[in-house]
């Protein structure tokens, strides 16, 4: 039986993203732990997070999870998710803290009082379903259809210019990255756990993704 | 292709079930709350937003399980708001599956709440709901009430949704009391201040009669999104005819 572990490091709604994969994987094992020895056993690990990095990082060593969250990186699927997204790169805009420096670029905060082409105001925090454009084909976009939509909510972004890992992007003001990919390491910038159907897909698509 | 406006269904649950009322008055039972998200989440409703008019504190607890029941089936945003005083009913509510808590009157009274919330649960899950009416005794011309709408509290409403967004509000939920339950459509001058004064996301509400409203608060009001009630729960219209209206009119939406 697949053993899938969400790293619960006391931030986001961790119940939101048990629930979606419950759906998608009922036969899965699906803990919610911040427990390194059951992080370790896992098959494959998801990192949610909504709020702040400085918080994140700060909750990670507190719970001396920096160290396991590195290891389990480079040898099982991982999937972040909005914060765990931003987690990933070398240092955020965000009280100028550092990441976990997995990829290199910095994560900036969208800028205050700006528009889009057609004068539109844009608001922030970056709020509600916008298109996601994957940059090649891939096995963990199977089943979506192309200009799909996925729920947003975020102050923060890595620029798209900025990551070579680049596996799709977004435009909001600026074009950023909506979701990275790096050999065992996915990450999206969005929620997939709040996003009907296609968010489903997708993580039915990481649940079975042997990279 | 940007950011699309959303269409968000919003069920006034009392005791466990889906009410409407009309200006808080004279409510009708229009049905069970998991059934109904789950039918507007096909339709392509972009969030579900609950409000809890219940009473007393042992009927508000019932939302609980219904949350619950909601979040495990549905996989949209949900918003909950009603009867939420302190940061542990912000807890309790994000712990049983909100996405996002809505604070009204226990903001208004202890603004701080706001900001200690936002700092604590982070901006993105808290939205300040504003109930506000035309008066000709404020600066704007609008003032804040409580109470559904009866009892105005000391605060110009335009100068309370700057004050709310700048303690880290993430999302402001404005409702005309003027307009609630009249279906003569939102109060589109009211819509558009709020809307041009802030620089956090806005929810109109109060007042929808028909599509044309939805589009109208987007277009002239200037809404991110746009909150309605009794036009879907009777079956009258549907979220994706809504979504068709609001397509023709120019307006980004996820079809």
């Amino acid at each position: 039986m697949t053993r899938i572990a969400i790293i619960d490091y006391g931030m986001g709604n961790l119940r939101s993203v048990e629930r979606a994969l419950t759906r998608v994987a009922p036969y899965a094992d699906i803990v919610v732990t911040d427990q390194a020895h059951q992080l370790l056993a896992a098959d494959r690990v998801v990192f949610p997070g909504q709020g702040a990095l400085p918080d994140c990082m700060k909750r990670l060593e507190q719970r001396q999870l920096t160290g396991v969250v590195r290891r389990l990186m480079r040898d099982r699927p991982f999937l972040g998710i909005c914060l765990g997204l931003q987690v990933l790169f070398d240092v955020s805009e965000e009280g100028d803290a550092p990441g976990l420096g997995i990829l290199p670029g910095q994560v900036c905060r969208f800028a205050d009082d700006s528009f889009d082409e057609k004068g539109t105001r844009l608001k922030i925090p970056h709020m509600g379903w916008n298109t996601v454009i994957p940059v090649a084909d891939h096995q963990l976009w199977t089943g979506i259809p192309a200009l799909a939509r996925f729920y947003f909510v975020h102050s923060y972004y890595v620029r798209e210019q900025q990551t070579e890992h680049c596996a799709a992007y977004t435009q909001y003001g600026t074009r950023f990255t909506s979701a990275v990919l790096s050999e065992n390491v996915f990450a999206v910038q969005f929620h997939p756990e709040k996003s009907a159907e296609n968010g489903l897909a997708l993580l039915s698509n990481f649940v079975n993704w042997n990279p | 292709m940007g950011l699309a406006r959303r269409i968000i269904p919003c069920l006034d649950v009392k005791g466990g079930r889906v009410v409407k009322g009309v200006n808080f008055v004279g409510l009708r039972d229009a049905g069970d709350p998991v059934e109904i998200a789950r039918r507007y989440d096909e339709q392509g409703a972009d969030e579900v937003t609950f409000l809890d008019i219940a009473a007393t504190a042992e009927e508000r607890d019932l939302i609980l399980p219904i949350i619950e029941a909601v979040s495990a089936q549905v996989f949209i945003p949900l918003t909950v708001g009603g009867g939420v005083r302190e940061a542990k009913d912000v807890r309790r509510l994000l712990n049983a599956g909100a996405d996002k808590v809505s604070m009204n009157s226990a903001a208004l009274l202890r603004p701080d709440l706001v900001s200690e919330a936002a700092d604590f649960f982070g901006s993105q899950c808290i939205v300040v709901a504003i109930d506000a009416r035309r008066t000709n005794d404020t600066p704007s011309g609008w003032r804040v009430f409580t109470h559904g709408g009866r009892r105005p509290a000391d605060v110009d409403a335009i100068v309370w949704a700057d004050e709310v967004a700048r303690r880290g509000a993430g999302e402001i939920l404005l409702t005309s009391m003027d307009r609630d339950g009249t279906r003569e459509g939102f109060d589109l001058e009211l819509t558009r201040r709020v809307a041009d004064t802030v620089g956090i996301p806005l929810i109109a509400s109060g007042g929808v009669g028909n599509l044309q409203h939805l589009c109208d608060g987007i277009i002239q009001g200037h809404a991110d999104a746009v909150l309605a009630a009794s036009i879907f729960h009777y079956g009258e219209y549907t979220i994706r005819q809504a979504k068709d209206c609001m397509a023709q009119q120019g307006i980004e939406v996820r079809l």
